[in-house]
């Protein structure tokens, strides 16, 4: 079937099957490989993507669900090369080690950070419990979130 | 980012975090390639059993199957494996645990490969299986390999002084029995790779290992492919922790290549096939005997260990030797008696994890020590320092210790902090229905390979055409960071910025061979040889630029971010200016390393090939809070903290992570993670049942560097990659200890063991009042 979404900022249109898992769409036929596969179940978070700004699993969607939404990946989050406050604090505070999490961990953030942008520590904790992580032990992840949360509260005025 | 330049004792940002924050960076899972082909395995789903026969015909009739293989296909031995060689790739006779691959089949898409797979028709006779220890070792047992009598894979002694008697003659014994189970590294990037062949024949893979070049021997002698036939190119890993040390997909990818007519050929395991067939840590029991004198003194120990390897060695002999070898703790200990037996199993594979050994024993050794404490009525941190290893002693093995031994400071740092001085007051301010107790552990961990063979690196740095600097990683980062240290290190001695230093991942034809991404060793290994590689770039771009700038000594040359400048003129050459005059081969470097081994001449260890002893050992002492609920059994880590020799620091956050990831590890280890097993099947395939914490299960974790300089170590460091995940574990059961009154045996400390055991206490206090 023909589907048609806007996807990081961009419409498109592509011929798929109704049945296609979002994360094989997005990886194999788009070629946006930032969003990972790490269980296939649901279970890990490594697939998050954003549907209309709201985290979601891609892998356990499929693609005919993507007909009229936007879509944002890891991809769309940098804006003219320029990263996104969670990017950027995920690089500073050290949030990132393997960084197969990463992406849909940082997608996650910024999902959190939009519903509850006073989230501390617990909050944010909680917030991220669906993402799993091997590397970090967290402790860095929920530092970059809370500065993220920070400055993103600091530009809000804009 | 402003660029500067990423010198060494700084907190730089990891070389690697840019690109994986926006997605940009390519793990091995994300290659594709034109005209792709799928692979993957038939598994046998059977923990033991002969083969009767292997139909493939169905399969192969499928429309959209390219080929389907089975044993009779594979040239070459068919024979996997690191030290000892008993992996078949394909299984021709006989199958020895569920995750055993049958038959390869290689497809255009992956809903063709799930058909076909269901098409082979592997027709098994099942044969008695031996699962656990006890039923390896019983007389008369099956035999996992006909060619080796009583399933031992290994069988070794550590004897130093002598610990019969001098249990006998101790003050106080204290006896006790641990087990741990079987868990699984769960990496979020499950083992994958792609492959292809070129037109001159030659097999290319991409793969997401922790050996690549290890791997080309690997696959090499298992399939008859001469190593210089195989490039392999090894991306950053999404995590590997031990479990892509050995061969994974590689063998079944570069058979599945020679028959895809040069399509590239990806093969990419999901998480069921991960925890069914990847590799595991080896489940553990350990009796142990511990002799002290009245005054605390630690006099002898008698250890008997049992590790289960399941069904084939992988690295199992050598993950023994290390537990043996760590067996008494980091403490002094006269006499030693350590026992070892590695045994054969239909059980998933064991292999290396970090902790590799140690982390077994590392329970049983710290929880002697609580008991022992307890029995002497002595402060338990009091009682470590009393023991702690230091310079110049022998540690249980018999290895002198000539380098940095730092145990004693982590207890001094754990002694000195807050939550150690206020833990009365925390546990007495629990609420009802809880229960709180605060626990520590000291612990250690070798680094580097051991005796036997070299742990050796070879570093290559090249000034580019363009005048930048060009690094070639022969190890891989599997997500620890050793490349951001490799990038420190080139900043540091070659003076440039962040942007003009580039980093190639290893790669076969590339690269040189590093070792493997294990043993702690990355960054101490490689980096040494780095040093002396861009030492000597150094001194080369400064002297070629003599000739450029005509300066009659080099001694007023100094290298500078982007230039050679002259400092009593002020006259410059740039990089690039001074790359378009040197050639290719004057414009590298490359220097090899061998980490130094233990001197002692020792007369015991004697059955272990390689591995044993080692020289160099990094410290930790961890203390935990933690809090119990009366009703639930549930535990929960409250607060942690870490105090670690691991030398000096290279990068303060990048060692951060190392501890806190490793502490979250260890934290699952005592908690939550089990791969549970019914005669050889596995009953945790998923996430869902194979539980690893998650944000709401780790506490703050506080991480104190103990810097100890060891002298031969790059800058004075050592590696810290396996030492934190070896404290939580027992430090959480002697919190429990305290807490609750009960004595954990058996890992993971689930709310249901937990409850048990607190029952169980409690009816033997009623029954011993009544």
């Amino acid at each position: 079937m023909t589907i048609r979404f806007v996807l990081n900022g961009n419409a498109v249109q592509i011929e798929a099957p109704a049945d296609r898992r979002v994360v094989d769409l997005l990886r194999e036929d788009l070629g946006l490989t930032g969003t990972k596969e790490g269980c296939g179940g649901g279970e890990c978070g490594a697939c998050t993507i954003l549907i209309d700004g709201e985290s979601r699993l891609s892998c356990l969607m499929l693609a005919a669900q993507l007909e009229g939404r936007a879509v944002t990946t890891i991809e769309g989050m940098t804006r003219d090369g320029v990263l996104h406050p969670v990017q950027e604090a995920f690089v500073r505070c050290g949030a990132v080690q393997c960084g197969f999490c990463t992406p849909g961990m940082i997608l996650s953030a910024s999902a959190l950070l939009k519903q509850r942008p006073d989230a501390g520590r617990l909050e944010i904790r909680a917030g991220l419990s669906g993402n799993l992580c091997r590397c970090t032990g967290y402790a860095k992840i929920v530092d970059a979130v809370e500065e993220a949360a920070a400055e993103l509260r600091g530009k809000k005025p804009e | 980012m402003k660029s500067d330049i990423p010198e060494i004792g700084r907190s730089v940002p990891r070389a690697d975090a840019a690109a994986k924050v926006t997605g940009a960076e390519r793990y091995a899972a994300d290659y594709y390639g034109e005209d792709l082909l799928w692979a993957a395995v038939k598994r046998a789903e059977v923990p033991h059993g002969r083969i009767r026969s292997v139909e493939t015909a169905e399969a192969k009739a499928l429309p959209g199957v390219v080929d389907v293989l089975t044993a009779a296909d594979v040239p070459g031995t068919n024979r996997q494996g690191i030290v000892h060689k008993d992996q078949p790739v394909l299984c021709g006779d006989k199958v020895r645990h569920c995750g055993d691959a049958v038959a390869l089949v290689i497809a255009e898409d992956r809903e063709t490969l799930r058909r076909a797979l269901s098409l082979v028709r592997a027709d098994i006779e099942p044969l008695p299986g031996v699962f656990g220890v006890d039923a390896a070792l019983a007389p008369g047992a099956a035999l996992v390999h006909e060619e080796n009598p009583g399933n031992v894979l290994l069988k070794a002694v550590i004897r130093k002084g002598e610990a019969a008697e001098n249990l006998t003659a101790s003050d106080v014994v204290v006896e006790e029995t641990f087990e741990v189970p079987v868990v699984s590294h769960a990496f979020l990037e499950t083992e994958n790779g792609i492959a292809w062949q070129e037109s001159d024949g030659r097999i290319v893979l991409v793969v997401s290992t922790q050996a690549p070049f290890r791997d080309r021997w690997e696959v090499g002698s298992a399939l008859g492919i001469p190593m210089d036939r195989m490039r392999i190119i090894a991306p950053y890993l999404g995590g590997a922790f031990g479990g892509k040390d050995g061969a994974t997909v590689q063998c079944f990818l570069a058979l599945a290549a020679r028959r895809a007519g040069g399509r590239p050929v990806k093969m990419w395991w999901d998480r069921r096939e991960s925890l069914l067939a990847g590799y595991k840590r080896h489940a553990a029991r350990m009796v142990y005997r511990l002799g002290a004198k009245s005054d605390g003194t630690l006099q002898a120990l008698h250890c008997r260990l049992y590790y289960d390897t399941g069904a084939y060695a992988h690295l199992g002999g050598e993950v023994l030797a290390l537990g043996m070898e760590h067996a008494g703790g980091p403490y002094r200990i006269p006499h030693t008696l350590i026992e070892g037996w590695c045994v054969y199993t239909n059980s998933p594979v064991a292999g290396a994890m970090r902790g590799f050994g140690v982390i077994q024993v590392s329970f049983a050794f710290e929880r002697m020590m609580d008991i022992l404490a307890e029995r002497l009525r002595r402060d338990p941190l009091e009682l470590r320092l009393q023991n702690a290893l230091r310079r110049g002693d022998r540690n249980c093995a018999g290895v002198t210790l000539t380098t940095s031994t730092g145990i004693a400071s982590c207890l001094e740092t754990v002694r000195r902090h807050p939550l150690w001085r206020d833990r009365d007051a925390w546990t007495a301010a629990a609420a009802p229905f809880k229960r709180r107790g605060v626990g520590v552990a000291a612990v250690f961990n070798a680094m580097g390979y051991g005796r036997g063979l070299p742990d050796s690196a070879i570093a290559k740095v090249e000034l580019t055409e363009q005048g930048g600097i060009r690094v070639y990683c022969g190890v891989t980062d599997m997500g620890q960071g050793n490349a951001t240290a490799f990038f420190q290190i080139a900043g540091q001695i070659l003076c440039q910025e962040s942007g003009a230093i580039e980093l190639v991942q290893p790669d076969t034809d590339r690269t040189l061979p590093s070792g493997s991404a294990s043993a702690s060793r990355t960054t101490y290994t490689y980096g040494n040889a780095l040093i002396r590689a861009c030492e000597e770039l150094r001194r080369r771009l400064i002297g070629r630029a003599a000739l450029v700038l005509l300066a009659d000594t080099t001694d007023d040359l100094e290298l500078l971010p982007g230039r050679v400048k002259h400092l009593r003129t002020g006259r410059e050459v740039p990089l690039p200016g001074l790359a378009a005059m040197m050639s290719a081969e004057d414009r590298v470097c490359i220097s090899q390393f061998i980490m130094p081994v233990a001197r002692d001449g020792l007369d015991t260890g004697r059955e272990f090939v390689i591995g044993f002893p080692h020289l160099l050992f990094s410290y930790a002492a961890h203390l935990a809070y933690v809090e119990a609920d009366e009703l639930t059994g549930a535990v929960e880590v409250k607060q942690y903290l870490a105090a670690t020799d691991g030398g000096r620091v290279l990068n303060p956050q990048a060692y951060e992570q190392q501890i806190q990831g490793a502490v979250a590890q260890g934290i699952g280890y005592a908690l939550c993670e089990e791969v549970q097993l019914r005669e050889g099947r596995i009953l945790t395939p998923d996430f869902a049942t194979y539980v690893i914490p998650t944000a709401m299960d780790v506490p703050e974790i506080a991480s104190l560097a103990v810097e100890t300089c060891e002298d031969s170590g790059p800058y004075g460091m050592k590696g810290v990659g396996e030492v934190g995940i070896n404290g939580p574990l027992p430090a959480v059961a002697n919190a429990l200890a305290g807490a609750c009154g009960v004595r954990m045996t058996s890992a993971p400390i689930t709310a249901e063991r937990l409850l048990a055991a607190m029952r169980t206490a409690h009816s033997a206090r009623k029954g011993g009042s009544s």
